[in-house]
């Protein structure tokens, strides 16, 4: 489950060519997937988006808040891959996008933070093809710049005199949360259990809290308002992020297109840069 | 100004228009009809789709449920004590509207309805600025008197107040305009003072009004969610009140959240059902 980050703090990379990491991966099933993908098409033109200087395409693309800085960047990327393609994207938690996908939203792919979300969309049928996890997060200690009240780790989320800001167990990053304070034997003392992982961002961000558990890849999105204080490996926990090409797609074959390019190697260069780790 | 004149002309006229309008019910143009109607089946449509995926069956589950009992307490609580502040501040506030002719009152009357427009998120926001551990004032709250606002269900209470006393400033308001203003000079000339003169001949004259207000600006406390999230944040049992339980029930299970939302629509509907009933009673005795 929870395996020592690799690259640790040289995460944040100016965007670097692509590529020169692959080599030597773990040989996993999905691994397979992604260099097939790579050699297919990557961000590259595919031959459905219909002559350049014509416009005729569009995707929309639902994803997890916390791939907003990622997504936009990749999207457009995927633009300039192939010309007259418009691509619409959409963030939000993925407890929220998953029933709107299953109601009808019209969608071409979804992108979610849990595999829980995408099993909820794939069980309504509403994905085309088998998710695959395309990246990876890990949760931290988040902490308004300065740390102002001594944070070191999560046994200091159990004090009742700190503000803490949790998820609400019912979304992604709140039930990676549980776990991790189960796995480390925390009882945290919340004051908050927010809706989703940026609330809980904001109001580090603010100095409202003293404390709060979000992902990595939101700490480095905070940028200088949020520090991160890294969890010991054994409090570590891993969520796994899945994306998916939806079964109501207009145009299939772009829906596909868009998939390849996030798992291309430009895309996870540009996701790596996020702080997210490949799977 | 245009904000304020929709409850004015509501509550003014409504007394006088229920015995007309049987009368022109009959003699009503289509053209006028037909919307009326679309406009009707609009608001009523999205209830009555909610009351048929209801599962009735699961509903006393789910009202025993400790988390359902605590999030309706709190709502019920917060409501009335949030009403209780808009009153408090917002009747002499709405006196002060309609009686005075201070400076730039147009302005003050547009600020009072701000926050009508405002979207809650940003006024959750806003609120945090000024009274959170770091706002404006509430650093000072937390520095002199160690008092923390946020992830309080005083917070609650702020944040609803904040949302819905506008509702009761602009009704107030508007009953004020319709009353007649020569009862009150009537009470001064023989003595009274202004604040004499208000509180035994002004508030009795206002009470329908203000009553309504107080309706209003229950049923929008009851009901808020965007700025309490926002500010006072969520936690079972002290600032999670219903709407938030619901948006969180919404996330995972939909049943859930469909049956907490007719809990929270029939309490509603009782409380200004039972409001309304008090309301015209009292005023036809008086």
């Amino acid at each position: 489950m929870s395996r020592p980050s690799r690259r640790g703090p040289s995460a944040i990379r100016p965007c670097g060519c692509p590529g020169h990491r692959r080599v030597g991966h773990p040989p996993r099933w999905w691994a397979g997937w992604v260099v097939l993908a790579v050699a297919v098409t990557g961000c590259a033109g595919g031959g459905t988006s219909g002559s350049p200087g014509q416009p005729s395409s569009e995707i929309v693309v639902l994803a997890a808040a916390s791939l907003t800085e990622a997504f936009t960047q990749i999207a457009a990327d995927f633009e300039a891959a192939h010309p007259g393609t418009d691509v619409t994207l959409g963030f939000g938690g993925s407890s929220t996008l998953g029933p709107q996908i299953v109601a009808g939203a019209p969608a071409d792919v979804f992108a979610a933070a849990s595999p829980d979300t995408m099993r909820l969309v794939v069980e309504a049928g509403a994905v085309s093809g088998a998710p695959a996890v395309f990246a990876r997060n890990r949760l931290q200690i988040a902490v308004p710049a300065g740390n102002p009240a001594d944070v070191g780790g999560l046994a200091d989320l159990a004090d009742p005199d700190l503000l803490v800001a949790l998820c609400a167990p019912e979304v992604p990053c709140g039930a990676a949360a549980e776990t991790a304070l189960a796995a480390a034997g925390v009882q945290a003392r919340p004051d908050t259990l927010e809706q989703d992982v940026r609330a809980v961002l904001t109001k580090i961000e603010l100095g409202e809290v003293d404390a709060g558990l979000v992902y990595r890849t939101d700490v480095l999105a905070a940028g200088a308002a949020v520090e991160g204080v890294r969890l010991p490996v054994a409090d570590d926990t891993v969520s796994d992020y899945l994306i998916a090409a939806l079964a109501d797609a207009d145009d299939p074959d772009l829906a596909v297109a868009f998939v390849d390019c996030v798992s291309s190697d430009q895309g996870q260069e540009t996701l790596a840069d996020a702080g997210f780790e490949r799977p | 100004m245009p904000a304020s004149s929709a409850p004015e002309a509501g509550h003014a006229a409504r007394a006088r228009a229920r015995t007309r309008s049987r009368r022109t019910a009959s003699r009503m143009p289509a053209a006028l009809l037909v919307p009326a109607v679309l406009g009707l089946l609009y608001l009523v449509l999205p209830l009555l789709a909610l009351l048929v995926r209801t599962p009735w069956s699961g509903l006393p589950a789910q009202l025993a449920r400790p988390q359902v009992v605590d999030a309706l307490r709190l709502s019920l609580l917060s409501a009335t004590l949030a009403t209780a502040l808009c009153l408090l501040l917002g009747v002499p506030l709405a006196w002060v509207l309609a009686r005075t002719q201070i400076p730039g009152r147009p302005v003050v009357r547009a600020l009072v309805t701000v926050p009508l427009v405002l979207p809650p998120v940003v006024g959750g926001l806003a609120l945090l600025l000024l009274l959170g551990r770091r706002g404006l004032l509430g650093e000072r709250l937390d520095l002199w008197f160690g008092i923390t606002l946020p992830y309080s269900t005083a917070a609650v209470v702020i944040a609803e107040a904040f949302v819905a006393m506008p509702f009761l400033v602009l009704t107030v308001e508007g009953a004020l305009r319709s009353a007649d203003v020569r009862l009150e000079d009537a009470a001064t000339t023989l003595g009274a003072s202004r604040l004499y003169a208000f509180r035994r001949v002004t508030l009795p004259l206002l009470a329908p009004g203000v009553t309504a207000g107080a309706v209003l600006c229950f049923a929008r406390a009851l009901g808020e969610f965007g700025a309490t999230v926002t500010f006072a944040g969520s936690f079972p049992g002290v600032t999670r009140t219903m709407p938030i339980e619901i948006y969180l029930a919404s996330q995972t299970t939909p049943e859930t959240a469909v049956v907490l939302s007719v809990v929270l629509l029939t309490v509603s509907v009782l409380v200004l059902a039972g409001l309304r009933e008090r309301w015209l009673s009292g005023a036809a005795t008086r």
